[in-house]
């Protein structure tokens, strides 16, 4: 299984770099794996993203739909895709330290 | 499309992840390629001539006419030989032929037969992922030799000696112990549809309600998983579509998904996938089974219910429907208001999923819908549409990243034809295709929209 050091610790990550156990994240491995995803830095925005994200990640056990993430942060889609260029289901989850979502998407 | 000039190997490097032993263990597949796994993997071919006659009719039948060479999506894109279907076919009629036929048991490379090698297994494993089983192929073949067929039985004997991608079994085992492809519990479930109801009630002002495990419905409708995730358009679509004809529907929690990534790995697990719908058709006490926009997944249900967990003998005919022939039904009978000028000023064209027009029949519905809905509707090239249409390019499994080249090459004859039609909006009723088309629309720089055939009917009925 494929690891990553973030903020000087080790983290098992899947294939595309993202956590294995969502329990491990914290503020800093968000920053860490910011880099890894070629942003940056980390503005209001993107934790606005991120912990909703994460809050409805702990709640439900899966991402919402990115129609919900759009309304609840406020933020178009076409904003979240300039804030994580590879997109809500890619790069803001894997910022939120959750499974990529996969299925038909 | 022009056929490209030969490039051997040049999709040799593309591939799949594989399945982790975790994932394997949990489908009830060896964790690692056996010490003996030729012995396994040969002992699972012989099974599938003895219970599959059109494998084995298949297998024997093709005369190498070239016919189909130019004919696959994935050839085209790519130029790799190997992905000629002809030529995919016979990385494992070769092998068919050395150990199956009694040429070949005597006389072996003479009779063009091959042993099975780790090299020969792990092209099985290359090429066989590389093709969507989208049947193009099929329809051109003299003999009607269906390589889909034979792609499906190549991954399910992979698929027996541990060999299979992370993607589909990852897929299959949510379905498993969720329910759905992405993933969603049933709480979540709940939740995305009341906040789609709300999304429905501003837009609308009506109480547009998506019911969930309502016992007694009429209709239990199967959508793809993500309806409630990337489309919701749609989904909220067969809100709608249904408030207006008055008719009782409702979502199942348990069996939340129209797909069926089973198809892509083996038959139990297919079966299995398949068996959810049977149950919660029967449970929820429903008189109809309609499957929402997805490809695959009315292949899986039309083609294969009644012989998998049938018979389907306690539901109205036909059972199951799918979404856009029901929908065709009830506009025939009068009982939809529409208003064509909802949908002014978009160049709509359509594109017939693989599986709905070549495996299910549904080919003229979406375009009776269309016509009426869109004034701007328009087909692409006649030599890529209904039966022939070009796949999406990442149907059965490849839509996943670690093979985007693929999927670009595999796109690329479709992407073509939508150009040629003009449109500005691609109409399309499947989930992987609406996942996909997107993406490549962005890699080829086309400024284009894809919606749902359902999307656009809901905006012209007038409540």
């Amino acid at each position: 299984m494929p690891a990553i050091t973030l903020a000087g610790k080790q983290f098992d990550v899947d294939e595309n770099g993202f956590l294995q156990d969502p329990a491990q994240w914290s503020d800093e491995v968000a920053l860490g794996l910011a880099q890894t995803e070629g942003i940056e830095k980390l503005t209001d925005e993107h934790w606005k993203v991120v912990r909703y994200l994460r809050e409805y990640y702990m709640k439900f056990h899966v991402a919402p739909s990115i129609r919900m993430l759009c309304k609840q942060t406020g933020l178009p889609l076409k904003q979240i895709y300039q804030l994580f260029p590879s997109g809500p289901a890619k790069g803001a989850c894997k910022l939120a330290g959750m499974p990529k979502p996969t299925g038909c998407v | 499309m022009q056929a490209p000039p030969l490039k051997p190997n040049a999709a040799a490097g593309a591939h799949h992840h594989r399945a982790n032993p975790t994932l394997l263990a949990a489908l009830g597949l060896p964790t690692e390629v056996p010490a003996d796994w030729r012995a396994r993997a040969l002992t699972k071919f012989d099974e599938l001539l003895h219970t599959r006659r059109s494998l084995k009719l298949y297998l024997d039948t093709c005369v190498r006419c070239g016919a189909c060479t130019d004919k696959c999506p994935f050839f085209l894109g790519t130029g790799d030989p190997n992905n000629m279907p002809v030529a995919r076919a016979e990385l494992l009629r070769k092998v068919y032929r050395r150990h199956f036929t009694a040429a070949g048991k005597l006389f072996g490379p003479l009779a063009a037969g091959e042993e099975l090698t780790d090299a020969v297994r792990e092209q099985w494993f290359t090429y066989f992922y590389q093709c969507t089983e989208c049947r193009r192929c099929a329809v051109f073949c003299p003999f009607g030799v269906d390589t889909a067929e034979i792609t499906m039985a190549a991954r399910e004997i992979m698929a027996s000696i541990g060999l299979a991608t992370k993607y589909v079994s990852e897929v299959v085992d949510k379905a498993h112990t969720i329910g759905n492809n992405i993933g969603i519990p049933e709480a979540a479930w709940r939740d995305t549809c009341r906040f789609l109801e709300e999304e429905l009630k501003e837009q609308t002002g009506a109480d547009i309600k998506l019911p969930v495990n309502q016992a007694g419905a009429e209709v239990l409708l199967v959508p793809p998983s993500a309806d409630l995730f990337t489309n919701t358009d749609t989904m909220m679509a067969y809100g709608k579509f249904f408030h207006a004809l008055g008719v009782s529907w409702t979502t199942s929690s348990y069996a939340s998904e129209a797909g069926n990534f089973g198809m892509f790995l083996n038959y139990e697990h297919l079966k299995k996938v398949n068996r959810r719908i049977v149950d919660a058709a029967r449970q929820l006490g429903v008189r109809r089974l309609v499957m929402g926009e997805c490809g695959h997944a009315w292949r899986a249900a039309q083609a294969f219910t009644d012989t998998l967990n049938g018979p389907l003998d306690f539901l109205e005919k036909p059972r199951p429907e799918h979404i856009l022939e029901y929908a065709v039904r009830v506009i025939r009978q009068g009982r939809l208001k529409l208003d064509k000028s909802a949908n002014d000023g978009l160049a709509v064209t359509y594109h017939d999923p693989c599986n709905l027009a070549r495996a299910g029949g549904i080919i003229e519905e979406p375009r009776e819908i269309l016509r009426l809905i869109a004034r701007g509707f328009r087909e692409m090239p006649a030599d890529t549409i209904r039966e022939k249409t070009f796949c999406c390019g990442a149907g059965a499994g490849l839509l996943t990243d670690e093979i985007m080249e693929t999927r670009f090459a595999g796109v690329k004859p479709r992407i073509e034809a939508f150009c040629a039609s003009g449109a500005t909006h691609l109409a399309v009723p499947c989930a992987i295709c609406k996942a996909q088309f997107p993406v490549a629309f962005e890699h080829y720089r086309i400024d284009a929209q894809v919606v749902g055939v359902m999307d656009l009917l809901a905006k012209a009925i007038v409540l």
